[in-house]
């Protein structure tokens, strides 16, 4: 079975989302993907990457871990930050809610993964930080 | 795919995340969006737009957005709020030219709950 496996670490920078969703989709093209669902895999590590940077971090300076193994044809990505955590994972994964109302937040982050990955885990400790680990099975060709 | 990615990449790193167009069609705010909107140019986007709705005083708005290439659910954020601003004047938003992709996300969202979507322009003038 084909494997491989890649860790970038960089700035809780708003520049990096773009950054990092190129990166993995880059990594990706490896397994031929359909441009759909290198579409999805964007967006879910951009609304990854994103809430490490504004809820994770709130804006202050940290670094984003972002590692991505291939198996066979199952893409697993985890985006790592050791900044607030998440209370109530629960709450935060519910459709429309936002801890940050005043962003203009719409509070579809963890839809958006959860509906354009096959999987999604939350890990979060309060004062620890988070791991989000989301997997996607690409089509056989 | 790679090779595409990478003059993608380029012009991605070059700084242009997101271009804005405006037109005016009689009494409807035209925008068109050109680039990828994420949380990183949603702030820009939303103040270029609504110093427009101010110094405009127009309260219809037409959202073109066939040249965005990405957007994440940061922009659901950007369009409500700019729905916000302009339903206060009793205005109203409509939306042409969706990639299926970024579809997929406004659905999600429930934006067409709130906002019409039209397959063109001259559509979109003739029903709005």
């Amino acid at each position: 079975m084909f494997q491989n496996e890649m860790k970038l670490e960089f700035p809780s920078k708003s520049q990096n989302e773009a950054f990092a969703r190129v990166v993995v989709a880059a990594f990706a093209s490896q397994l031929d993907p359909t441009i759909e669902e290198l579409s999805d895999v964007k967006t879910a590590v951009s609304e990854a990457v994103t809430n490490a940077i504004i809820h994770g971090y709130e804006n202050t300076q940290g670094t984003v871990v972002l590692k991505c193994k291939i198996d066979g044809r199952k893409l697993t990505v985890e985006v790592i930050d050791y900044g607030k955590g998440i209370e109530d994972v629960e709450l935060a994964r519910q459709p429309l809610y936002t801890s940050r109302p005043e962003l203009e937040r719409s509070g579809m982050g963890f839809t958006v993964m959860e509906t354009f990955m096959d999987s999604l885990e939350v890990e979060s400790e309060p004062g620890k930080g988070t791991r989000v680990i989301m997997t996607k099975e690409f089509k056989q060709l | 795919m790679v090779f595409i990615e990478y003059i993608y990449c380029k012009f991605l790193f070059g700084g242009i995340w997101m271009q804005l167009f405006f037109d005016r069609k009689d009494d409807v705010l035209l925008i068109k969006l050109m680039g990828e909107l994420d949380h990183h140019s949603a702030e820009e986007v939303r103040i270029k737009i609504d110093n427009k709705i101010d110094e405009t005083g127009l309260n219809k708005i037409i959202f073109d957005f066939s040249g965005v290439n990405f957007m994440d659910s940061s922009g659901i954020g950007v369009i409500i709020g700019r729905y916000k601003k302009v339903k206060e004047f009793n205005g109203k938003v409509a939306i042409i030219n969706l990639k299926p992709h970024i579809k997929k996300i406004f659905e999600l969202g429930g934006l067409f709950k709130i906002i019409k979507e039209y397959d063109n322009l001259q559509k979109a003038l003739l029903e709005f």
